[in-house]
């Protein structure tokens, strides 16, 4: 079902969201990925704040291609998702209500998604140049130095992304492909 | 060696942009081909993709990746001027920066500070017979290539075992690799070998074929055996998991069967030039 949505991304809206529906995304997101997620992990786990308010806030796992001027943003696609799994339910906890990514999410990760009312949600892998069309605003507001790897506040508008996996369990890469544990033990 | 680094840096550029011939009409075929909507979708979706990369410069994949690089040099060519590593890297440098391409390069795998201009690259050298230098460059995406594997098989699993192996890797790939995937598998030789022999399956044209019979009779099976996985574009689902399987060959030990699986995303690229 194709559903619009609009940030921020609230308990309501969350629970409104099935697998396999259409999302047309729009407002304020936020990227992170690997390098990021280490620092937002440890400075959570210290005590310390962290750049971003988390509370139904989108992390979108994406680390950009520079731009050219006149551009918003290089390409923009997803990355793989599964290397977010080890801080993710700590950052579901604090109040994180939806990740944009690509592939599968760990046990964790899913209950957490359950246990705290949240949503994940595929883009298109490698279709970064088409991506970029919908992000309007980019602006660096944390971690400069680790380049590609900062977060960034983005404003999108109609980022098409699918739901994969929702806050009731349901899995779209259970239901579309035969049981496929990964690297030898069921992480779905 | 200024006209190596010069080669090099259009390469990368081009390589980034412009996916070559045979992938872009394998991706068109499927699009025509795929029968699941949501499939069908998202494979027009990556056709308007390399459209908006090529027409406004954007690269078709934010994951510019680790540039691979094979150099073929004629043993009688004399390169003067410097080193050719050198020469090598500096068109690394010069095409992800002028090419506002993404640095994706850490110094060391365990303190991972980014060297913020994309190399080293992982430069290939292959002595030949002749006078001519040929290079390919082939920048490498990590989302698939983390879903690669080498597996040490017994000659006794026979190609049954290498089908076997072929299969669980993709399907553990699953939608972590970008379906549709293209699949470059090595066979044979020792470790390292059969690595690069799957590395360099992924640069061969996808409407060519192995020379041997027998292996391209297994390309051709893997590929429809890899489809009828319905793993799908974007792993959402379809009869488009792979565009290609490019297989590659070489003599091993009598104690050893030796497979390596090279998974890369539909963005699978590689320009060639001769110098």
């Amino acid at each position: 079902m194709d559903k619009y949505i609009s940030t921020p991304l609230t308990e309501d809206k969350v629970m409104d969201l099935k697998a396999g529906d259409y999302v047309y995304l729009s407002g304020t997101i936020y990227t992170a990925r690997d390098a990021a997620h280490k620092r937002l992990y440890e400075s959570m786990l210290a005590g310390k704040d962290i750049p971003l308010e988390l509370k139904d806030n989108i992390i979108y796992y994406l680390g950009p291609s520079p731009a050219r001027e006149g551009q918003v943003i290089g390409s923009a696609g997803p990355t793989t998702s599964s290397r977010m799994d080890k801080y993710t339910p700590l950052l579901l906890k604090n109040g994180l209500k939806g990740m944009i990514g690509k592939g599968k999410r760990s046990v964790e990760v899913i209950d957490a998604m359950h246990e705290y009312h949240a949503v994940y949600f595929a883009a298109i892998g490698g279709a970064g140049a088409l991506l970029s069309k919908c992000i309007k605003k980019a602006e660096v507001i944390a971690y400069d130095d680790l380049g590609t790897e900062a977060i960034r506040r983005l404003e999108v508008e109609n980022l098409p992304v699918i739901v994969v996996i929702d806050a009731e369990k349901n899995n779209m890469y259970e239901q579309e492909n035969a049981v496929i544990p990964a690297n030898g033990k069921d992480d779905r | 060696m200024e006209e190596i680094t010069k080669n090099i840096k259009e390469m990368c550029i081009e390589a980034n942009l412009r996916l070559s011939e045979d992938v872009k009409d394998r991706l068109f075929q499927a699009a025509d081909a795929e029968e699941k909507p949501l499939g069908k979708q998202i494979l027009e979706q990556l056709k308007e993709n390399l459209c908006i990369a090529d027409a406004e410069s954007i690269p078709i994949c934010q994951d510019t990746g680790m540039a691979v690089v094979f150099v073929r040099i004629g043993q009688e060519v004399h390169i003067e001027g410097g080193s050719l590593e050198d020469a090598i890297n500096e068109g690394i440098r010069q095409g992800y920066t002028e090419g506002y391409l993404r640095k994706s390069i850490v110094r060391d795998p365990i303190d991972r500070v980014n060297t913020k201009d994309n190399t080293p690259g992982v430069i290939h050298y292959e002595i030949v017979p002749g006078e001519q230098l040929e290079l390919t460059v082939a920048p490498k995406g990590f989302g698939s290539e983390n879903m690669s594997r080498i597996v040490m098989l017994k000659p006794a699993d026979g190609i049954e075992g290498v089908k076997d192996v072929i299969l669980e890797t993709v399907k553990l790939a699953g939608p972590n690799a970008c379906p549709p995937v293209v699949v470059g598998v090595g066979i044979g030789g020792t470790f390292e070998k059969c690595a690069l022999l799957a590395k360099k399956a992924l640069t061969r044209e996808l409407d060519s074929h192995n020379e041997i019979p027998y292996v391209r009779e297994l390309e051709e099976e893997m590929l429809s055996k890899i489809n009828a996985l319905s793993i799908g574009p974007a792993g959402l689902g379809g009869s488009t998991t792979a565009l290609g399987v490019n297989i590659e060959v070489y003599p091993t030990h009598i104690a050893g069967l030796p497979v390596a699986v090279n998974i890369c995303c539909h963005v699978n690229r590689h320009v060639r030039r001769l110098l």
